[in-house]
Parts: C-alpha cells; sequence; structure tokens
C-alpha cells in the first residue's frame, strides 16, 4: 500500500514537470546548455525533409535551390535568435567581421563546434569560404551514384545566405564537396558577395 | 574470424550481403536470396515449436556447425542480422548489436533508403567494415 502511494507521489511529480516542460513558447529564450537537440531527431527529422522534397522537385539543381530555400527560413530566425542571446549589442559592419562571426559564433550555436576553415578566393575577390571537415548535417546521409552531384549542404548555405543578408551582406551563397585527406565529407560554403557590398565596403576605408 | 553477414528484411527477403573473407566459396546471387528465404522461414518455424508454453518464443539464436557458427538477431521490427563466424569466436552477440547500431545509424537516416529494399550505402560499408576489422576480421 505504502509503496502504491509512493508510486503514485512519484508519477504524479513527473507529471507536473513533464506539463511545464511541454510549451515551447514559455521556455527561455535564452537557454542553451540543456536545450539541445538530439542528432538522431534532427536526422531524421532531416532526411523527411529530403525525401518530402525530392518527390516535389524535377533534377537536382531544383532539390538543393529547395533545399536552400528551406535554410533561408531557418536562418532568419536564426538570426534574430542569435544576435538576442549574444547581447554584445554590437552589429558587425564588415565583410572579415561578419564572416568571422559565421565562422565561430553560429557554427558553435548549430553544431557545437567551429567551422574548419575561413578562407578568401585567390580567384575572385568578392568569393570567400567557410569549410567543415565533418559536417553533422550529412553525417548519416550516403547520396546515391545518380545523383552524385547533390550537396546536402544546401541547407547550410540557405541558413548562411539568410544570415548574411539579414546582416545586409546580400549574397549567393552555395554549397560544395570538396573532400581532402581523412575528411571524405569535407563541405565548403561558398560565398560570392554582391557587388554593393564590396563597394561598401570600400567606402567605409 | 568472422565470414559474412546477411541482413533480411521483414518478409525474408535479402537486402544485405557481403562477406569478409577471401577464400569463402561463392554462390550465384539467386542462391543467396533461397538461403535467406529458407533462414526466414526456418527462424519462423522455431519460433512457433518452443516446448515452454505460454512463452512466445524469440526463434533460432545460434546454429553451430563443424566448421561454422551463425548468429541471427531479430529487431524489434523483425529485421534479422546473421553473421557467420568461426566456430570459436567469442563474442558474435555483441558484433550483432554493434552493426544493429550501424544499420540504425547511416542507414535508416539515410534520406535515399527506402525501408526493405536492399542496402546501398556507402557509409553503412564503410562502417560496417571497420567494425569487423576491428573485431579482428
Amino acid at each position: 500500500m505504502s509503496q502504491n502511494t509512493r508510486l503514485s507521489m512519484t508519477s504524479s511529480l513527473h507529471d507536473t514537470r513533464y506539463a511545464r516542460r511541454t510549451s515551447v513558447v514559455e521556455r527561455n529564450l535564452n537557454k542553451t546548455r540543456s536545450a539541445e537537440v538530439g542528432l538522431s531527431a534532427f536526422a531524421f527529422l532531416f532526411s523527411e525533409m529530403l525525401q518530402y522534397t525530392q518527390k516535389r522537385v524535377q533534377g537536382i539543381q531544383d532539390l538543393e535551390r529547395k533545399l536552400n530555400d528551406f535554410g533561408y527560413r531557418v536562418g532568419t530566425r536564426f538570426l534574430e535568435l542569435i544576435t538576442w542571446r549574444e547581447k554584445n549589442n554590437r552589429r558587425e559592419i564588415s565583410v572579415l567581421d561578419i564572416l568571422y562571426f559565421i565562422h565561430t559564433t553560429v557554427w558553435k550555436a548549430l553544431f557545437g563546434k567551429q567551422a574548419d576553415s575561413l578562407e578568401k578566393s585567390t580567384e575572385n575577390n568578392d568569393e570567400y569560404m567557410i569549410s567543415d571537415n565533418e559536417p553533422i548535417i550529412s553525417k548519416f546521409i550516403s547520396v546515391p551514384k545518380d545523383l552524385a552531384s547533390l550537396n546536402c549542404g544546401a541547407f547550410l548555405a540557405g541558413i548562411v545566405e539568410a544570415i548574411l543578408d539579414g546582416s545586409q551582406f546580400p549574397a549567393r551563397v552555395t554549397s560544395h564537396t570538396l573532400p581532402i585527406e581523412g575528411y571524405p565529407l569535407r563541405t565548403t560554403i561558398l560565398i560570392k558577395l554582391d557587388a554593393e557590398v564590396l563597394l561598401r565596403e570600400e567606402q567605409i576605408k | 574470424m568472422i565470414f559474412s553477414v546477411y541482413i533480411i528484411n521483414k518478409a525474408g527477403g535479402l537486402i544485405y550481403q557481403k562477406d569478409f573473407n577471401e577464400g569463402l566459396a561463392k554462390l550465384t546471387s539467386n542462391e543467396y536470396l533461397v538461403l535467406a528465404g529458407t533462414f526466414h522461414s526456418v527462424h519462423a518455424i522455431t519460433s512457433k515449436i518452443s516446448p515452454v508454453r505460454n512463452v512466445t518464443s524469440t526463434g533460432l539464436e545460434v546454429l553451430e556447425a563443424d566448421t561454422f557458427k551463425l548468429c541471427c538477431y531479430q529487431t524489434l521490427t523483425g529485421t534479422k542480422f546473421l553473421i557467420i563466424a568461426d566456430p570459436n569466436h567469442p563474442n558474435i552477440d555483441n558484433v550483432l548489436h554493434r552493426a544493429y547500431d550501424i544499420y540504425s545509424d547511416y542507414v535508416m537516416k539515410n534520406p535515399f533508403y527506402a525501408p526493405e529494399m536492399p542496402i546501398r550505402s556507402e557509409l553503412f560499408d564503410l562502417n560496417l567494415a571497420k567494425l569487423i576489422k576491428s573485431v579482428g576480421g
């Protein structure tokens, strides 16, 4: 009997805690540590998103564009959240600063680690590259041979594009797989800034 | 030493087969399918003829022969993992479970995999080969 009451007590305790946790809206925006999402949960959701998209597009380019759109929607919201969380009342105005912000702060908030490199293209003045040796987004994805040119990082490229757009650095962002020794999945996000951004950069100097 | 790994879907179709050691006699692809189908049926029969009453049997788990040992692990969804190994191999159950882990990561989370269909996934191949190598081929 006593055991029974104890059992029901613990379960009701558990219930209230559960009820309190149900609402996403009431959760503290600033709480990041214990609010991380399981990688498996994300992997299944992303997998479903890809399957959904695949049924509604023609061709690989179309699919990548759609993924980019999905990422864009995430990015616009994410920029808002992350600038609020950082609380340094700072607005990046130079190209390098905003790219560094993406390379470190954004990557850390999204994946728990910094991106592996941030480079400037040697050929074109308006192109920058952010690379990730082991992109978490495509950790479990094996692209079949008939879709070999598809890069699932297009989603990530969309996020980056939205962040740049939202910070007034309009750019075209694409994603490419460029494997190097030991990192077969290494993905590079190629950022091609609009001419007006470079023009403004010149004026600020 | 582990000779080969088979994965059979819940309908008895062979969805993955790979040999991990040289010198095994090859069968034709049709024979592999027959083998998988036969095992599936035998497994179904063995799970029905358990002498203990009111207990649902999990069916055939180990088959030992002079030259090899076959271990089977059936997941909750009815997919069967088979490993054919050396008769003295110490811990095949552990290898089976880890193979299931790899399967759930690199096959089930892959958006290009259709459930119950043959497995063609680069990362799955890669990680399974790594696992088999780590337990001594």
